[in-house]
């Protein structure tokens, strides 16, 4: 995974609630067994009609924002399910931050396995920085992890909350499995007293 | 120290679940089963097989091929038309043979979508953490489990170290006191929640249902509401176990049995919520105000009762929801005012993980029997199992169904996604007992009802959405 340090690029704004996964990318793009090459579909239905043709409307068809690194949507951004081809999708097509109010939980989780940073900020802040983002190319937004500012292109800094461990991982680009695996001594001690105390859970070989 | 402070079913899932407290407040919770499929598994082996890692506990693993797999004509993994389905079968197969995962083939008959083999089988089991990469996970909670979707990374790490990173949820407990009126099922409460409570009302919340209504409720039903929690933002649902649970596990194949189950039932009779136990939020529904609901917009919150009308976005102050009404209302073809029970529909889809169990198909069978499919309207009904399909065969339901003019198929996901050859072509108005009913859900361009099974059958005999209350027998 890519470490995420400190970001200062274009923003797109989407002031959009509830953008759901599968419009972030569409069910039947998932048959692929690759993380990789997703960014083609990443918005699908709202970027193409139904010819396959761009809306010429829909942000990221415009410039500056075919370039965007970072996104500013409103609430609940990535609810529904679980597919992590939603943050491969955004990151394939370049995205590497998504400023919200909120965030549904799975996709939030799934931001941070895959170097996107996802930021939690009120909505009249984010509002605030969708105006920004109208600006274009010459308003450039930058996103430091390390001091947990974003920064306008006024030079305006809001500070923004995230949870120390992900920001750990993040900032050292991190696999979490690596450090999970650090604790396979407390992994396997639980193991066995779930052996001794709940002996009646049964295996699952199909016969 | 002793535990004194009282506990939710919640609590008492997790703690016993924590395998070390990192120092921020992150925890390493303990996964006792993990059910894999296709779709969101083949980058996670693959992280494995880069990693040099193996998967840490085959046997609490189980995988199934259902996301993407035909309902008709099925045969061995190499008959499948579209190559990009194949591929994603046959690298489940190759990776469940290379890292030893115990696996059901698509042609066994205990094949069928995770959420429903699950219970089924027995391998979902009372006070578990049970995952899977796929967010409809929570249906298991109607176990008493605590079960939730995890995106693929996390597939990757529960293959890994059999555990996964997690902060604890908040607690929400939703009570449906009195009982159901006539006409309305699992499916109907549960939408009348989601549109109380709103689709992000649960976010960052694990969901337990309670009171009468929902005691009341058979497993099947528990399932369904369990099921749609997610659709309300939650993690999880949850109904504490009871008899109705024990009753439905006992026998099952790989449900502890003989003096196993014994020990087994005295534990999960631990597991309820103690008395005086806090919530965070807590919502009380009365379930004799719960009708036969419909969805009308691109939301499951955009819900009304099927005696209702689409409503008129421009009585919404607030301009930035009155946009989101317009836009749904316009997607989904619908006139304010107009009423629900107006509205024509071109296919009818009863199955999914929500309600695909003999229970739904059951319900379904019951509606239909004596009547015909509307002319002009497509009705399908896709088990959730191969061994629903069985036992709805053994009960004669296909007939009733197939001679209404239904299709029958087998058991997938089918519809649901729209990511098999099942999809609706757009404009097409579909009443559907799924649980999601976003803007091309079920096929570009296409306009999803939800509806539960029941509902779903009196729309096929009506060629519209109709109040199956009305239908009479
Ligand atoms: S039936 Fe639908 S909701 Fe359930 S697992 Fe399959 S795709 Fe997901």
């Amino acid at each position: 995974m890519d470490k995420f340090t400190t970001l200062t690029g274009i923003a797109a704004p989407l002031p959009l609630a509830n953008v759901d996964t599968d419009k972030i990318i569409p069910a039947r793009f998932l048959k692929t067994i690759k993380r990789s090459g997703l960014g083609q579909f990443a918005f699908y239905t709202l970027r193409f009609d139904e010819q396959g043709n761009e809306r010429p409307d829909f942000v990221l068809n415009k410039e500056p924002y075919r370039k965007a690194e970072i996104l500013i949507a409103h609430e609940n951004f990535g609810c529904g399910s679980s597919r992590e081809h939603a943050p491969w999708a955004l990151l394939d097509f370049g995205i590497r931050c998504v400023i919200a109010p909120d965030f549904a939980d799975i996709f939030h989780n799934n931001c941070f396995k895959n170097g996107i940073l996802p930021v939690r900020l009120p909505r009249a802040i984010c509002d605030q920085l969708i105006e920004d983002a109208k600006l274009g190319g010459n308003a450039r937004i930058t996103v430091d992890l390390e001091r947990q500012v974003v920064v306008r292109p006024n030079g305006e800094e809001i500070r923004f909350e995230i949870d120390g461990f992900r920001k750990h991982l993040l900032l050292n680009g991190l696999d979490d499995i690596g450090q999970t695996l650090q604790h396979e001594t407390a992994i396997g001690a639980h193991e066995a007293r779930q052996k001794a105390e709940r002996a009646w859970v049964p295996g699952l070989a199909v016969a | 120290m002793p535990e004194t402070k009282p506990r939710t079913l919640f609590d008492k899932i997790w703690d016993s679940h924590v395998v070390e407290r990192l120092p921020d407040g992150t925890c390493i919770l303990y996964i006792d089963r993990h059910l894999v499929h296709e779709v969101t598994s083949p980058q996670a082996f693959e992280g494995l097989r880069m990693a040099g890692r193996k998967v840490r506990r085959p046997d609490a693993t189980i995988a199934v091929a259902d996301h993407n797999i035909p309902t008709v004509g099925r045969r061995d993994p190499a008959g499948i038309k579209e190559e990009d389905s194949r591929i994603q079968v046959q690298t489940l197969e190759a990776n469940v043979a290379e890292f030893g995962v115990p696996y059901i083939p698509i042609m066994d008959k205990r094949q069928g979508i995770v959420h429903i083999i699950g219970p089924e089988l027995g391998i979902s089991l009372p006070g578990m953490t049970i995952v899977c990469g796929d967010s409809h996970t929570s249906t298991h909670g109607a176990l008493g489990a605590l079960a939730f979707g995890i995106g693929t990374s996390e597939v990757e790490h529960v293959l890994a170290t059999q555990s996964l990173l997690q902060k604890p949820a908040k607690n929400m407990l939703i009570q449906v006191e009195g009982s159901l009126p006539f006409g309305t099922s699992a499916k109907d409460m549960v939408l009348a929640i989601i549109g109380r409570i709103g689709t992000a009302g649960g976010t960052g919340h694990v969901i337990e249902y309670a009171g009468e209504a929902v005691r009341a409720l058979d497993m099947a039903g528990r399932m369904t509401v369990c099921n749609m929690s997610i659709e309300a933002g939650a993690r999880a649902g949850l109904i504490a176990p009871d008899e109705t649970t024990f009753a439905y596990v006992k026998g099952r194949p790989h449900a502890p049995k003989g003096e196993a189950f014994e020990q087994a039932v005295a534990y999960w009779r631990t597991l309820p919520s103690d008395p005086g136990a806090s919530y965070d939020t807590r919502v009380v529904l009365n379930g004799a105000d719960i009708a036969p609901m419909v969805t009308w917009g691109t939301s499951p919150e955009a819900v009304v009762p099927i005696t209702g009308t689409v409503p008129d976005p421009a009585n919404e102050p607030d301009a930035e929801k009155r946009a989101q009404l317009q836009r749904m209302v316009e997607y989904m073809a619908l006139t304010p005012g107009q009423k629900m029970t107006d509205l024509p529909i071109d296919v009818v889809f009863i199955g999914s993980c929500t309600n695909g169990r003999i229970e739904d198909i059951r319900a379904a069978a019951e509606v239909m029997r004596g009547r015909k499919v509307a002319p002009g309207v497509q009705a399908m009904v896709v088990p959730g199992s191969g061994l629903v399909k069985e036992q709805a065969e053994q009960e004669g339901l296909h007939r009733i169904l197939l001679e209404a003019g239904f299709e029958w198929r087998d058991p997938c996901c089918s519809m649901c996604l729209g990511m098999n050859p099942d999809k609706l072509t757009p404009g097409q108005r579909c009443a559907s007992t799924s649980n999601r009913n976003f803007e091309g859900r079920q096929g570009p361009g296409g306009r999803t009802h939800l509806v539960s099974p029941a509902m779903a059958a009196a729309a096929a005999a009506t060629g519209r959405l109709a109040d199956v209350r009305e239908l009479g027998r």
